[in-house]
């Protein structure tokens, strides 16, 4: 049945068998799954459980010890990071990863780097074909401003931004490259119930644009809210996987997170 | 660019524009515009090093030696085989960006400090080939009778004339520099300043970056070394040394690495230093280097490009308060 699900040419992300090893320890032991396009997938489990070590493993930042990572069907493990963004993958840090001296709509415009071209000499001397592309990302950059709401910030420092608007912003700047796949690690952090309110809204618009999301997250409300199917990681194995409904009520979680008893 | 640096530019055009006036009329200063062509040539060098150290995050220990290979490519081609200067100058420039590459490559693809390494070495190697391949380079004795330079049929012989030769063609490198910083791939040399990891996760390719900034520098250092041979016509390899290339990553590290302002500053500062006002410390001028690079290290990381704004501001503060009275 396992096999089944995974080798599904329809799903837009396939983990296959993944294994993370850092010297002795065992991050990841053997995660199998699969992500079908288009929906919120959400990612859970205690700390230490190989959630960011997941996704790092799938934006190549670091390099699975065993398995395969499929993104469409297309092997990018063992890509480089930058190419693996060009694909169209994005994500965002569970620590906020902004450029803090460059502005709000530098760091949005910068995203614009995996769909642009022009490169260095073209740069500095100025050519037409790299001052037009320049005008475009401007004008994809205050797009992605105004659809996240920042656009009166536009001109400030990232840095300068409370922790809510620099989370709001990191995601802005991650749908700037124009993602299919869009990794948030832990984008609740730290904000209040108003911010978060906000985020979820924010979510759900940009599963509405077609991007899928996959949502790391220990706020279980905005999970039980906004995910459409649930995978819980427990000790870097696989506990569950189901719709909410079905995670809430599964015994092996609630063992789990609220201890056997 | 931003309106900050076009009133930058406007205003170091005009000071560059008017002091050769101001400093053949005065007599003690008058050979000052012989310091400036230097500094001019020698500002090429920094603002390639600056690009590299403030905008890349890397340090190159070879400056000089790329200069070196301008210099002797010119020297050697010109004078031996009889070039054109103006074809020799991107020549040696071709020589030293395939070098640049070759080191960069493998260098680059390793974080930290592996560059410096690198070129540490690569420095030192060019430094011995200029001094022991006698046949071609004239060895520890050097070489003479270098041709000066034309445009168009008019020979570059007057100091002045070199001047301001020298001085359009930083200007151009500055804003070729300028035109990087503020645009797409500017923006990801700033990005993997501040977060390399989220850089390379938006599709920044560092690594690649880091080198394209490696092999434009040398180039830079090699075209500055092209007009250094034709400007005094005669080399000898004691200017292409390590010393040399702790000049360089001196005058960017005193004029702030993050300033391509800063970078024309300290080469201009540096060139004074070394060609003025320390000559009566003869054989202890390294010991005041070795000063002045702690003193920037310690007390001004930002350089004295970052003293601008706030000498400006004062400046405002008190011109506003003396409106007020």
């Amino acid at each position: 049945m396992q096999e089944a699900c995974c080798s599904d040419s329809s799903s837009i992300l396939e983990i296959s068998d993944v294994q993370m090893h850092f010297g002795g320890i065992v991050a990841l032991k053997g995660i199998r799954y699969a992500v079908p396009p288009g929906i919120i997938q959400a990612l859970i489990g205690p700390n230490g459980a190989g959630k960011t070590t997941l996704f790092h493993c799938i934006s190549g930042l670091i390099q699975p010890t065993f398995g395969h990572v499929l993104f469409e069907g297309r092997q990018i493990d063992g890509m480089l990071p930058h190419k693996i963004a060009r694909l169209g993958i994005s994500r965002t840090f569970q620590h906020v990863a902004l450029f803090k001296s460059m502005t709000v709509l530098e760091n949005i415009m910068l995203g614009r780097h995996p769909k642009t071209k022009s490169g260095f000499w073209a740069t500095g001397l100025r050519l037409p074909a790299m001052r037009r592309e320049e005008r475009k990302i401007l004008e994809m950059a205050r797009y992605h401003l105004d659809f996240v709401g920042l656009g009166d910030l536009a001109n400030l420092p990232a840095g300068t931004l409370p922790l809510g608007k620099q989370r709001i912003l990191e995601i802005a700047r991650a749908l700037a490259t124009d993602p299919r796949l869009l990794l948030l690690d832990e984008p609740a952090g730290g904000l209040n119930i108003r911010e978060t309110e906000v985020l979820g809204d924010l979510i759900q618009r940009i599963r509405a644009c077609g991007v899928t999301v996959i949502l790391v997250e220990h706020d279980m409300n905005l999970v039980m809210e906004i995910a459409d199917r649930i995978l819980v990681l427990h000790y870097g194995s696989q506990l569950a996987s189901g719709t909410p409904m079905e995670i809430m009520d599964h015994p092996a979680v609630i063992e789990a997170y609220l201890g056997g008893g | 660019m931003n309106k900050k640096d076009r009133w930058a530019f406007v205003g170091m055009g005009l000071l560059i524009a008017v002091f050769p006036g101001v400093a053949l009329n005065v007599k003690c200063i008058s050979h000052y515009v012989d310091v400036m062509v230097f500094a001019g040539i020698f500002s090429l060098v920094s603002l390639g090093l600056c690009m590299l150290m403030g905008y890349a995050g890397q340090v190159s220990m070879a400056q000089a030696a790329f200069f070196g290979i301008g210099a002797y490519s010119s020297g050697i081609l010109t004078s031996r085989l009889g070039w054109n200067p103006w074809i020799a100058m991107p020549a040696g420039a071709g020589v030293a960006a395939l070098v640049a590459w070759i080191i960069g490559v493998p260098a680059l693809r390793l974080k930290g400090h592996y560059l410096a390494m690198a070129t540490l070495g690569f420095g030192v190697i060019v430094h011995i080939i200029l001094g022991e391949e006698v046949k071609w380079t004239g060895g520890p004795s050097g070489m003479v009778d270098i041709p000066g330079l034309q445009i168009a049929g008019w020979k570059l012989t007057s100091e002045v004339a070199w001047y301001y030769m020298i001085w359009s063609v930083v200007f151009m490198a500055l804003l070729f520099c300028l035109h990087v910083i503020y645009s797409r791939v500017g923006r990801g040399l700033r990005a993997i300043h501040e977060e390399e990891m989220a850089a390379e996760s938006m599709g920044v390719p560092t690594a690649c970056y880091k080198v394209q900034i490696f092999v434009f520098s040398a180039i830079l250092s090699a075209i500055a070394g092209s007009f250094y041979t034709h400007y005094v016509t005669c080399l000898n390899p004691g200017s292409f040394n390590l010393m040399w290339s702790i000049r360089f990553v001196l005058m960017v590290m005193v004029g702030g690495t993050q300033s391509l302002w800063g970078a024309i500053l300290g080469a201009v500062l540096l060139t004074f230093a070394g060609n003025e006002w320390l000559q009566i410390f003869s054989d202890f001028e390294i010991l005041v280097y070795g000063a002045m690079l702690l003193c920037a290290a310690l007390f001004l990381p930002g350089g004295l490009a970052s003293l601008v704004p706030k000498v400006i501001g004062v400046f405002r503060n008190s011109l506003t308060y003396l409106c007020k009275r």
